[in-house]
């Protein structure tokens, strides 16, 4: 467990978080309490703390987050570590990717996975599913244009199915080739066969996925941090 | 009303039949009497005999089920009827008037005997339900389940009791012989919601998956509770006092019972998936595996006084994903309906027993007692609900909203198991008192409660089930999500609920699954199975459908050429696919269609065969079909907008799933006289299919250097030599 001291959170952590207007994160300032985007904070500083490379201000770089050993047997690992460096997830309008981010950018990356409350109106969780499908829509599209094309796709299931040894690309292929006919017969109906479907966008990708509630399955759930009964205190680890 | 005229009808009915048996039953006993003839003088030659005796139970149990499934039909026939009061309302109306009917003539009605029920008329019904369930949604709620099944129950039985002793103290009600252990017993049988009357009501009025989970759910498990609770009372009153160490013993003894009969369950559904691994060569009898070891499981955690239902549930939920990877699409099949047959003539005939029951069985109604039992059952409920919301929605991401707590307050109906309970208790003037207030609580669960609980569903506007097909796309990305946010949860260094997923997932996937999946399947990652039953499930459709061309949704609308990424060039330029590539394609389609055509030729005695006709029928489909291929496959390696092309050679036009697009053949080959007529052309600038024979379309895809990749994943693709499964 990690903890951060009460004048750490006060003097660093809540001036950052709430310059970025991540209070929504769950941090309730009047109470002094924490919550877990400050975990990172100190679970960042443990996985870099054995690369001598990395001072404070923490700043953290690709091969610290490759080194995780349970994020080894992970598919799409890469993808991951990509989206944590991935300008765009950043709530802003920039393109392309960091070289290594520090605190905010990981927390801004984190902030994509908070789950609704009972007091998220319903605005609310509409702008929280089109932020999350942003989040997963960015994964797909590498080269950053907008659009999943054909070759972004097959690399995506590609990846899922790497991870079961004897693959199959030509199944992949299969599997990815079904989806795009499916996104686009769903999308546009009445497309001729003189149309070309370019790839998907961000409008259809949220369309075919209009199913999955995506703002009740795409969070991370932290149940032994508990905003009401945690504490400030030292690391004892 | 057609139950009362049914229900006069079974006595000619059963004359009938009698009398269609009455040569069997002289031609059974002639011999007999050739051997006593010789031996004593003679007596005229019996031609016609009567011999009732000897059929009498089998004959009476095929009535009783025949009047059940009479009931079912009679139903529908009258839609206004069946859509506001459901079926359990009805059929126990019906009970009812049977039981009357056999009590006017002073004969003795069977009783819903409590050993017929929990051991014959139960384990379908469970099994059916458990067989079923949504493993993923039943898993991801099961901290609540748990919580109103075991503390929700215990709730209410001690609430339920403690007050029903508090009122037996009154003077004015001369209960005073009732004891807090008997009351306490008493709250334990009546405090259980019973699944065969969640899933009977609950069935018709199709609400959202969550709240069925959990109304379903804690049904399922508070089974473990309700047999520790009952048999702990019982102990405790013939004994007269209770310890602290009896109490404790009680805790044991649910543990005992909930995780025994799970892990009996566990035990019986690996050797199940086992030998379902070595049942390739003798299809026809793997249904009967997985019923007879779910059976053996349910009757072996019976013999140890273990919870039946857990293990039940246990086994066909371990069972299931090993067995469907082994066993053929017909097994599959009969699996799927015999289960649902079975289920449903139980459920239909538990509610008819429960209304004879309730004319045979000796009464005792006490207005008081009656009264109060009634309207403590539902304040118990509604304050359990609404209390352990509370504090469950502090863990939930999903809280659960005062609808939702409605809903599942006023879905804990209670039934048959119940009353089972009570009749098991001993024989005395309180048992009739319990068993009158018992079946007061049921008929009012089932009549009052079933039937407003539809028009309150839509009242208050609660989320529907959702009727959509499980798509490619939401299983790719549920597999993506299910892997980001294990990885996320890696890299926060948090093990939490996906971490520990995916390590059981990987478990499976690494130890177990080589164990119990047989041959190839055992390594095919889930997205690839998922695919392979997606696309035999549509060619299964279309080999089934008469109309040759309706064409799977993926497929159908756009084609692959649509999606190929654009050159830089104005001009679309596609790549090129060899010619023995294409050739090669063409073979394969041409082989699955083959194979299909063979398989449902050949046949042995055990398997099923086809009648000539059906065979002629299905031999003029393969050929539609095979031409309907051809079309496609060369709209798929023609060029797109080419006009130059011969003029023969048209597009299939771009539809979604449900318009299908046919094409004229003569119709002197279909027998039936099926018509495939083209449909009206839509509205918008699009091509008809040509009826030209397939070799125009061949030389159309000659055309060099414009020729596309061929996608041969549409429906009759072979998935892969390995992995194709047979008949």
């Amino acid at each position: 467990m990690y903890f951060l001291h009460k004048r750490c959170y006060r003097n660093a952590v809540k001036p950052v978080c709430e310059q970025k207007s991540l209070l929504p994160l769950n941090i309730q300032p009047q109470t002094e309490k924490c919550s877990f985007p400050v975990f990172f904070l100190f679970l960042v500083v443990e996985q870099v703390k054995h690369t001598p490379t990395c001072v404070l201000p923490l700043r953290c770089r690709k091969e610290n987050l490759e080194n995780i050993p349970a994020l080894a047997e992970n598919p799409i690992k890469n993808q991951i570590i990509e989206a944590f460096f991935d300008k765009r997830n950043q709530h802003g309008n920039e393109v392309g990717s960091f070289q290594e981010i520090g605190f905010e950018q990981f927390v801004m990356v984190m902030s994509h996975f908070r789950p609704p409350n009972l007091k998220t109106t319903k605005e609310e969780k509409q702008e929280m599913r089109k932020e999350k499908l942003r989040f997963l829509f960015n994964m797909h599209d590498t080269d950053g244009d907008g659009i999943i094309t054909l070759q972004e796709y097959r690399k995506v299931v590609e990846e899922l199915l790497s991870n079961s040894g004897a693959m199959d690309q030509d199944a992949a292929h299969e599997i990815a080739d079904a989806a795009m006919l499916e996104v686009a017969s769903t999308n546009v109906p009445q497309m001729s066969p003189e149309d070309h479907y370019e790839g998907i966008t961000f409008q259809h990708f949220e369309q075919i996925l209009k199913d999955l509630e995506m703002e009740t399955r795409m969070f991370i759930r932290f149940l032994d941090v508990d905003t009401t009964t945690m504490h400030c205190g030292k690391a004892t680890s | 009303m057609a139950e009362l005229g049914s229900a006069r009808r079974l006595p000619r009915f059963g004359f009938l039949l009698m009398l269609l048996l009455l040569p069997a039953g002289s031609a059974l006993e002639e011999p007999h009497h050739r051997t006593n003839g010789s031996a004593t003088h003679k007596k005229a030659f019996p031609v016609l005999d009567f011999n009732y005796e000897h059929v009498r139970i089998p004959f009476e149990i095929s009535l009783w089920i025949l009047l059940a499934l009479f009931m079912k039909l009679g139903f529908h026939i009258i839609p206004r009827v069946s859509h506001v009061v459901p079926e359990s309302c009805l059929l126990i109306f019906v009970g009812l008037l049977v039981g009357g009917i056999i009590k006017a003539m002073h004969d003795k009605a069977p009783i819903l005997d409590t050993k017929l029920f929990f051991l014959y008329l139960l384990p379908p019904i469970i099994l059916d339900a458990g067989y079923f369930l949504p493993i993923r949604l039943f898993t991801e709620n099961l901290g609540t389940i748990l919580v109103f099944a075991v503390v929700g129950t215990l709730w209410n039985a001690f609430f339920i009791g403690g007050m029903m002793f508090a009122i037996c103290q009154i003077e004015v009600a001369h209960l005073g012989g009732v004891s807090l252990l008997s009351c306490l017993l008493f709250g334990s049988i009546v405090s259980a919601v019973d699944p065969v009357a969640v899933l009977a009501v609950f069935e018709e009025i199709h609400i959202n998956e969550l709240l069925y989970i959990l109304v379903f759910g804690e049904s399922l498990l508070n089974d473990a509770v309700t047999v520790v609770l009952y048999h702990l009372f019982e102990e405790f009153s013939h004994a007269g006092s209770v310890t602290m160490g009896d109490a404790f013993l009680g805790v044991l003894s649910f543990l005992v019972v909930s995780l025994g009969g799970i892990l009996a369950g566990v035990v019986y559904g690996i050797v199940g998936a086992f030998t379902s691994r070595f049942t390739s060569h003798s299809r026809v009898i793997e249904p009967l595996f997985v019923f007879l070891y779910s059976y053996m499981a349910y009757l072996s955690a019976e013999v140890f006084h273990l919870s039946g239902i857990m293990s039940l549930i246990a086994c066909g939920v371990v069972m299931r994903p090993y067995v469907e990877a082994n066993i053929s699409h017909k097994s599959y099949t009969t699996i799927k309906y015999f289960l649902k047959m079975w289920s449903s003539v139980s459920e239909t005939l538990i509610f008819i027993f429960l209304g004879v029951s309730t004319v045979e069985g000796p009464h005792n109604w006490n207005w008081l007692f009656v009264v109060f039992t009634l309207v403590l059952c539902l304040v118990s409920r509604v304050l359990g609900v609404v209390g352990l919301t509370f504090i469950i929605n502090k863990f939930r991401i999903v809280k659960l909203t005062k609808k939702d707590q409605f809903i599942v307050a006023y879905g804990g109906l209670r039934g048959a198991i119940a009353f089972s309970l009570g009749f098991l208790l001993p024989d005395d003037e309180t048992k009739h008192m319990f068993l009158t207030a018992i079946i007061t609580v049921i008929f009012f669960t089932v009549f009052v409660q079933g039937m407003t609980i539809r028009p309150l569903v839509e009242l208050l506007a609660v989320k529907r089930k959702k009727e959509s097909r499980r798509s490619i796309n939401e299983e790719i990305h549920t597999q993506f999500l299910d892997h980001l946010l294990t990885g996320i949860e890696d890299i926060c260094g948090h093990y939490g609920h996906h971490h520990w997923k995916d390590k059981l997932t990987r478990f499976n996937e690494n130890y177990v699954k080589k164990w119990l999946i047989s041959g190839e399947r055992s390594a095919e990652p889930q997205l690839i199975s998922f695919y392979n039953k997606l696309e035999m499930k549509q060619a299964m459709m279309l080999v089934e459908s008469n109309s040759s061309a309706r064409l799977p949704t993926f497929a159908s609308a756009a084609s692959l050429q649509n999606v190929q990424p654009k050159e830089a060039a104005p001009r679309r330029a596609i790549p090129s696919i060899s010619k023995t590539r294409e050739e090669e394609i063409r073979k394969i389609l041409r082989a699955n269609l083959q194979k299909t055509r063979q398989r449902l030729r050949s046949y042995s005695r055990h398997d099923l065969f086809m009648d000539p006709f059906e065979d002629n029928m299905s031999e003029v489909r393969f050929r539609k079909q095979q031409v309907d291929m051809e079309r496609r496959m060369s709209h798929y390696l023609t060029v797109p907008a080419k006009r130059q092309e011969t003029p023969s050679v048209r597009k299939v036009w771009f539809e979604p799933e449900h318009k299908v697009h046919t094409y004229d053949l003569d119709d002197g080959e279909s027998p039936a006289g099926l018509s495939f007529r083209p449909k009206p052309r839509p509205p918008e600038g699009v091509d008809l299919v040509d009826e030209d024979t397939p070799q125009n379309t061949n030389q159309g895809t000659a055309q060099p250097g414009q020729e596309e990749k061929l996608k041969p994943s549409c429906c009759l693709s072979d998935p892969g030599p390995n992995t194709e499964e047979e008949a």
